[in-house]
């Protein structure tokens, strides 16, 4: 056998190849976006193509006075309609991801716990909906909701209300989209954490006097916590920011951060402003999860 | 292990001393009645009967499917019997839940809690009993001491090694003072040298703290050494239960007799029968033997006699003494050993009869050759008479 002391070129430039692939995907399709978004952000609106400010100065032939501003984020400050969206939105998304929580842990639990053939059934009927599209999902929830829907129709018929529910346009109907859209992200990683699960830890638990309820509480939550936090956080980031759902569920209240952006955007055509909310949203976003991981790695050191 | 405290609950007495098994007086501390389980249409545990002393270290013996693994769940409480009853100290279980029994276990798998430190995962069992905080930690203390893992209190299970984590899972179920502890494939899992260690100081720990002992295993090594009595277990009923030295010399047929060791066998006919013995003439020498067998046969009735290995003589002159059994042979094979010489002998009709024989003379050649004529003999009552 020889010793491999220089690898060939080849083989180092495949190296270099497979390491960069995923740093440069994230520059291009992330770190570059986004700073031409955070840019954007500290630029001043202007009626034309592109429709802001540059950032420096070039017509002095001086390069180095910056243009850029504040005014973009102090204007998300004083306008209350921001920060009432904000919340709004963080306010959804926490509900709709503990919602989520709720229902997509037993659903999981139940399948990891289902016998073999049956049980890829079932992950199938989870991920099943993903094979049609989401808008029309969505669609399909406002035929069902409507006041000529389908299900004030059933209730009618069944003699239990008289007059047809105002279901579709309230934040009800917003919870309904984000819960029945996002679950999927909750069950696949709970059923991932809870398929490796032990059994065995169960009925040692129970063997040394827990109650049934005890053992859930001391076994199978702790162990299941990794695929907690990612379901949550699988479903709470995207919701945070889901602007389809609250626009055509949710009504003139349901004011949602994506809603905001999409009208800065689109209907202003205010981009520095739109930009400065999506930074934030950003930050809103990031924080918390470094936050988090930095909680996460203090025990095990 | 360690010279600790023996940790005793009230009404729980010492080790077991002699054989109360044969005393009818004595009250069975485990007593299973008329007990089954059956999986659809299988019966994995079939109508079985059986008692156990206080202190006894009992073995379920058997190979995989046997049943005796349900067994032992049913014992935990894991499993509903279908029929029949299990009374543990006087009192019927045979209902209540695991968390209810006076019964803790020791997982093959150990199933150590994986988020929980030694510490926490020995204390367990105490914290769910809502004991206070400083008698928990005292107790865990004691624990730590006897399987001698004091200074690894704070590590988590997946710092430890397979002997360690075995050693944790032990003091987990020890903790509570349980009056039977259940133990599945107790050493299965530890390497070899670890396995012997481990089997004494199984055995130490049951004699210092007398809780009775339940263990089911598939080695039959592991049962022979550790158990007071073995229940050899097969297709969900017991062949046979005795002390391991009952199951050895006196197997009730040729499986549980080839399962603990080898045995030479001889086809024979009955001539004789009476309530405790029987005369069989063996087909190769024509010598009618007396044996003991409680079983009632018929004569002529065709059947197998067992000797085992080392019962047997071997010698190049006929044996002048009375009361042997005598059979002729040449010498095909031998190996020395050092202590031991086995042979393998071809008896005058060509079956194989392998001898085990000391070698009490001290020589530096082969007391016997290759192709040598020998004589096989041994005592009438060595010979075990097997069911077919």
């Amino acid at each position: 056998m020889t010793m491999v002391v220089n690898p060939g070129r080849r083989d180092r430039l495949w190296r270099g190849f497979v390491i960069a692939t995923p740093y440069l995907w994230l520059l291009f399709f992330f770190l570059i976006p986004f700073a031409i978004v955070l840019k954007i952000s500290f630029a001043d609106p202007l009626v034309a193509q592109p429709p802001f400010s540059d950032f420096f100065d070039w017509s002095g032939g001086a390069t180095d006075r910056v243009l850029a501003t504040f005014d973009n984020y102090r204007f998300l400050l004083e306008d209350k309609l921001y920060l009432v969206s904000y919340l709004k939105s963080i306010k959804i998304a926490l509900i709709a991801t503990l919602l989520c929580l709720l229902l997509g842990f037993p659903m999981a639990y139940a399948i990891a716990l289902t016998p073999y053939p049956w049980r890829n059934l079932l992950l199938l009927l989870v991920i099943l909906p993903f094979w049609t599209s989401f808008l029309l999902r969505v669609y399909a929830w406002m035929v069902m909701l409507g006041k000529q829907g389908l299900i004030n129709h059933l209730l009618m018929s069944l003699g239990l209300i008289d007059e047809p529910l105002q279901m579709l346009y309230t934040d009800g109907a917003v919870y309904l989209g984000i819960v029945y859209t996002y679950v999927p992200f909750m069950i696949l990683p709970l059923y991932a954490t809870l398929e490796k699960l032990d059994l065995d830890l169960h009925e040692a638990a129970a063997d040394l006097g827990a109650r049934p309820r005890q053992v859930f509480r001391d076994i199978t939550l702790p162990l299941a916590l990794p695929g907690i936090i990612a379901g949550c956080l699988l479903v709470f980031i995207p919701a945070l920011g889901e602007y389809v759902i609250p626009a055509l569920l949710g009504g003139l209240d349901s004011l949602m951060i994506g809603r905001t952006l999409y009208d800065e955007f689109f209907v202003n055509r205010d981009w520095p402003l739109a930009s400065a909310v999506a930074v934030v949203l950003l930050l809103i976003l990031v924080l918390p999860i470094m936050l988090f991981q930095r909680l996460q790695q203090e025990p095990d050191t | 292990m360690t010279d600790v405290e023996p940790a005793k609950s009230p009404g729980q007495g010492g080790a077991c001393s002699g054989t109360p098994w044969q005393d009818p007086a004595q009250k069975p501390f485990i007593e299973l009645q008329s007990l089954s389980k059956h999986f659809d249409d299988f019966a994995a545990v079939d109508d079985i009967s059986l008692k156990i002393y206080r202190g006894e270290l009992f073995t379920i013996l058997g190979g995989s499917g046997c049943g005796k693994s349900t067994l032992l769940r049913m014992l935990a409480g894991f499993e509903k019997p279908s029929t029949g009853r299990i009374l543990i100290d006087g009192v019927d279980i045979t209902l209540s839940p695991p968390y209810e029994r006076p019964v803790n276990m020791m997982f093959q798998s150990y199933a150590v809690f994986p988020h929980m430190t030694v510490e926490q995962n020995i204390g367990y069992g105490l914290k769910k009993e809502k004991l206070p905080r400083t008698e928990i930690a005292s107790r865990v203390e004691e624990m730590l001491q006897l399987v001698q893992l004091p200074e690894l209190a704070k590590r988590k299970p997946d710092q430890l090694s397979g002997g360690q984590r075995q050693r944790v899972a032990l003091a987990r179920a020890l903790i509570k003072r349980p009056k039977v502890l259940l133990l599945d494939e107790p050493l299965a899992a530890l390497d070899k040298k670890l396995r012997e260690q481990t089997q004494f100081e199984l055995m130490n720990l049951q004699d210092t703290l007398g809780i009775t002992f339940v263990v089911v295993t598939h080695d039959q090594e592991e049962a022979m050494t550790l158990a007071t009595r073995i229940a050899v277990m097969d297709a969900g009923k017991f062949v046979q239960i005795g002390t391991p030295s009952e199951i050895y010399e006196f197997p009730q047929n040729r499986f549980i007799a080839n399962f603990f060791g080898q045995i030479n066998t001889f086809d024979a006919t009955v001539v004789a029968s009476d309530a405790l013995s029987l005369t069989v003439r063996l087909d190769d020498s024509g010598t009618e033997i007396r044996t003991r067998h409680e079983q009632d046969l018929a004569p002529g009735t065709r059947c197998v006699i067992g000797v085992r290995p080392e019962k047997l003589l071997i010698s190049t002159q006929a044996p002048t003494r009375d009361g042997l059994t005598v059979t002729r042979g040449v010498v095909e094979d031998l190996a020395y050993y050092g202590n031991r010489s086995l042979y393998r002998v071809r008896s005058q009709n060509g079956r194989i009869i392998q001898v085990s024989a000391q070698n009490y003379q001290r020589s530096a050649q082969l007391l016997l050759e290759w192709d040598d004529e020998v004589f096989l003999s041994w005592n009438s009552d060595c010979s075990v008479v097997l069911t077919q």
